[in-house]
């Protein structure tokens, strides 16, 4: 049977596996084999919210982009729209006229960067090249080192791993610093929770990436460059792989690279789990075989980084901007963006908003836009109450402030950061000082343990938060926790003890008035904390049903058949597992003031 | 020079006799600089953890000094002392996850298996990690099990799961003609 004119396309990267792509992929392929027609696979096609995803193009070249495929549905595509010419309507989430909420997701975008992602099989570097790939290397390689970074400096480009540095500036010292051997890091750490961006690219178009950090390596005087990514990513690390040594098939990586007399070698380091690792002087401890404890710099990498050597590192993003802007030029870069944040950011949508998935817009759009327009609103249908940014080291934006653009200089005057690009989004039932103590936790964890303040001080802020959270906590915790965060940022020595603070202080900023709540009222109006809560079960609307009590890990329900239940208090761990099980939504969650329960300390319900 | 082996080979190589595997692994990264994770990587990846017996030999070796090793293996979270249960459950508390009810994923894991948070349970069959963001946060809560991921996961389905991925787990074992460990 005969190729008929259809084309088919999968997204396959993590995201989309988890949610079933891979059978989907499988069962597809084999009913698209009988008319000969060639399923392609792809990378994140960044809609996580309806993954998995399946685009057909029609004959007539019009695409089809149908959301939440299944095995069981995935026939009826093949056999409708595929055999038949007659999409199936009821699975599009986008129309050949974009015309849909899935469309306007991606019509509000700018996807400079993302071009590739859900386009090109990122397992082919056949399919990379057809998309223009390696264009930017040869032109890179075709002029003066100095003429690169020139061209990267007129795209106003800057570091997208947080702290937003100008890229020409870093590669003019690792260039200028005195040194035989000299090293490109590409940080594909992505240690902020919450934040997948480097991963989906790295997933999607792992060409790219290597394409950057040649053209880097080419620019400031290196032959060698490193990866070092997280061992969570096995997927990433895969493609990675398997497109080194396609590139190197290709004579993209080695000896005298497209005649230039240029060399250059690319090497995986994986990660082992360490969050300062991210850090650039503890990641280059760690590629050294070291514990990954941050130095002081001076030196800077650039001079004297890995093995000693001027040493240039970037983010997975930052590299994956560079070979478009010496393909197409800086101009076409910089019609994106701001005066000062210039270009596009990607970002990880995702929390409480209806469209999450991989997005990239121009810099300078409003957080509003972001939530509303691309995201689609709060999901839960609640009130969108804030975003956080830049994870760990990043701060918490009211909704009343959505209204700021995303830029580096407009996020830092609120005191947040641009950081990486996780965009959490939070509803009125996320409590806000319950997120301060997420980020504590976490960060405690983290900490190397050079420097006593971020040593002992994170571990005193957490203890505070605690309090608070278990109704125990004063007003005067409030101002403690304000004066302990001032002074972590001044006394250490990185950049992970420096922001710290900064989720505690922003919510403290904004949401004070929470945080006098709990310390006042002994109130979580976000309905949160355990200590704080009660769970209900209302008499009249139980039916009596017992799945509740079933679920109950502690027996804390009782109850007859038919007749309504209870929840004795003294026992209840406040897990909130039978609300989850109860079919007719009769456990009610509240919290009043004065009720603090002593939480059991069994399991996670534990008090330390 | 010994050839470099692949992961299979050194499965193999490791039921023969694991100290050999240890050469073989230590061989395969002493000409790279700054080796010592990547050879514990490896040590893990082939059996599972990294016992505190092989930090000597590794030293041997590679010239690395034991007290650098065990600081390293110590530092790092990916790495393990001690051996694991049949199925490694991974639970993610990143942020978007936290969000999500993590901690009610674990609290229904621990309850069902009756692992503790990074133990393994009574029985052997699961041990439980908390682990920070695995990169699927639309799909918040996410847990992997042997790797393999789940997105949207219900804590009141959760034992369902595990009961399934168990079960499978016994018919590999039972169609398993011996000598593989893995699937
Ligand atoms: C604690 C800590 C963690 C970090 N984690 C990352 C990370 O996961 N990925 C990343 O690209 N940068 C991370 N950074 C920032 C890097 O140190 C560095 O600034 C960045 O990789 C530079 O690349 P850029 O100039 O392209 O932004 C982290 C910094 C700190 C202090
Ligand atoms: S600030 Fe914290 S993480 Fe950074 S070096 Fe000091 S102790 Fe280590
Ligand atoms: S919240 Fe948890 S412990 Fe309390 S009654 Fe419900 S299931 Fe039982
Ligand atoms: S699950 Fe709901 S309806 Fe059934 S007994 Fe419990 S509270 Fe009543
Ligand atoms: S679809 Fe890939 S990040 Fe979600
Ligand atoms: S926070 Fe759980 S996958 Fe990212």
């Amino acid at each position: 049977m005969s190729n008929n004119g259809f084309k088919v396309k999968i997204g396959l990267a993590s995201c989309s596996i988890a949610a079933g792509a891979a059978k989907v992929h499988d069962l597809l392929k084999d009913l698209l084999a009988d008319d000969g027609i060639h399923l392609q696979r792809t990378g994140c096609m960044g809609l996580c919210y309806c993954e998995p995803q399946v685009e057909v193009v029609a004959p007539d070249g019009r695409s089809y982009l149908y959301g939440n495929v299944s095995t069981d549905n995935v026939g009826q595509i093949v056999e409708e729209h595929i055999k038949k010419g007659e999409p199936v309507e009821e699975l599009l989430v986008v129309p050949p006229d974009g015309a849909s909420e899935a469309g306007e997701y991606i019509g509000r975008q700018e996807r400079f960067l993302l071009h590739n992602c859900g386009n090109i099989d990122p397992e082919n570097i056949e399919s990379y090249l057809d998309a223009g790939g390696y264009k930017g290397l040869a032109k890179a390689v075709a002029m003066k080192p100095e003429e690169v970074i020139a061209e990267v400096k007129s795209s106003g480009l800057r570091g997208r791993g947080g702290a937003g540095f100008p890229t020409h500036q870093k590669w003019t010292f690792a260039r200028d610093a005195k040194g035989e051997q000299k090293y490109i890091i590409c940080n594909a750490d992505e240690g902020d929770p919450g934040a997948f961006m480097d991963r989906s690219i790295l997933e999607s178009d792992p060409h790219s990436v290597l394409e950057g950090m040649m053209i880097a390596g080419y620019a400031i005087g290196a032959s060698v460059g490193y990866i070092y990514i997280r061992a969570e990513y096995p997927l990433a690390i895969r493609r990675l792989k398997i497109a080194i040594a396609q590139a190197k098939e290709h004579y993209y990586l080695g000896t005298n690279i497209l005649n230039s007399g240029f060399d250059f070698d690319i090497k995986i380091r994986e990660g082992a789990g360490a969050f300062v690792c991210g850090e650039e002087t503890a990641l280059i401890a760690s590629i050294e075989g070291k514990r990954g404890m941050p130095r002081f710099r001076p030196p800077f990498p650039a001079v004297s980084g890995l093995f000693a050597s001027p040493t240039s590192i970037n983010n997975v993003e930052t590299f994956a901007n560079v070979p478009q802007i010496l393909a197409q030029g800086a101009a076409a870069y910089n019609v994106h963006g701001t005066e000062f944040s210039k270009g596009t950011k990607v970002f990880a949508l995702a929390g409480k908003v209806n469209r999450g998935g991989l997005i990239e817009v121009p810099m300078g759009m409003s957080i509003n836009d972001i939530v509303f327009a691309v995201g689609g609103g709060i999901s839960t249908g609640k009130a969108f109450k804030a975003v956080q940014t830049g994870g760990p080291s990043g701060g918490c934006i009211p909704a009343e402030l959505a209204d700021t653009a995303v830029d580096y200089e407009s996020l830092k005057e609120i005191g947040a950061i641009m950081g990486s690009g996780g965009l959490l989004i939070m509803d009125e039932e996320t409590c806000m000082v319950d997120v301060a103590k997420f980020f504590l936790t976490f960060t405690r964890e983290e900490s190397c343990g050079k420097c006593t303040f971020c040593r002992v001080g994170t571990e005193q802020m957490l203890r505070i938060l605690e309090r608070i959270t278990e109704g125990e906590g004063t007003e005067e915790d409030i101002d403690t926790l304000e004066d302990l965060g001032s002074k972590i940022k001044a006394g250490s020595l990185c950049g992970l003890g420096q922001t710290v603070p900064n989720p505690v202080l922003t919510t403290i900023k904004y949401f004070r008035d929470e945080y006098e709540a709990h310390v006042r009222d002994k109130v979580c109006p976000a309905k949160n904390c355990k200590a704080l809560i009660e769970y209900e079960i209302v008499a009249e609307d139980c039916k009596g049903c017992g799945l509740c009590r079933k679920q109950c890990p502690v027996d804390a329900i009782s109850g007859g058949k038919k007749e309504p239940h209870v929840i004795d208090q003294a026992t209840c761990l406040r897990c909130g597992l039978c609300v989850n099980s109860c079919k007719f939504d009769c456990i009610t969650v509240s919290s009043k003031p004065g009720k603090t329960a002593p939480v059991d300390g069994q399991g996670m319900g534990a008090v330390s | 020079m010994m050839k470099t082996m692949a992961v299979e080979e050194l499965q193999v190589l490791k039921e023969k006799n694991p100290l050999l595997a240890i050469d073989a692994i230590v061989q395969r990264h002493n000409a790279d600089p700054g080796s010592a994770i990547p050879i514990l990587q490896d040590i893990q990846n082939t059996f599972g953890y990294v016992a505190p017996e092989v930090l000597q030999r590794v030293s041997e070796l590679s010239g690395i000094l034991e007290s650098e090793l065990y600081s390293i293996v110590t530092f790092y979270s990916q790495f393990r002392m001690e051996p694991i249960g049949e199925n490694l459950i991974q639970v993610c508390h990143g942020t978007a996850c936290h969000l999500a009810g993590a901690e009610r994923v674990s609290e229904a894991i621990m309850h069902e298996t009756g692992a503790k948070d990074g133990g393994t349970s009574p029985d052997g069959k699961f041990t439980l990690e908390k682990v920070a963001c695995l990169g699927c946060c639309s799909l918040a809560p996410v847990i992997t099990v042997n790797e393999e991921t789940y997105g949207r996961v219900a804590p009141n389905e959760v034992g369902k799961v595990l009961k399934e991925i168990n079960g499978q787990t016994e018919d590999k074992k039972a169609g398993c003609k011996g000598g593989c460990h893995h699937e």
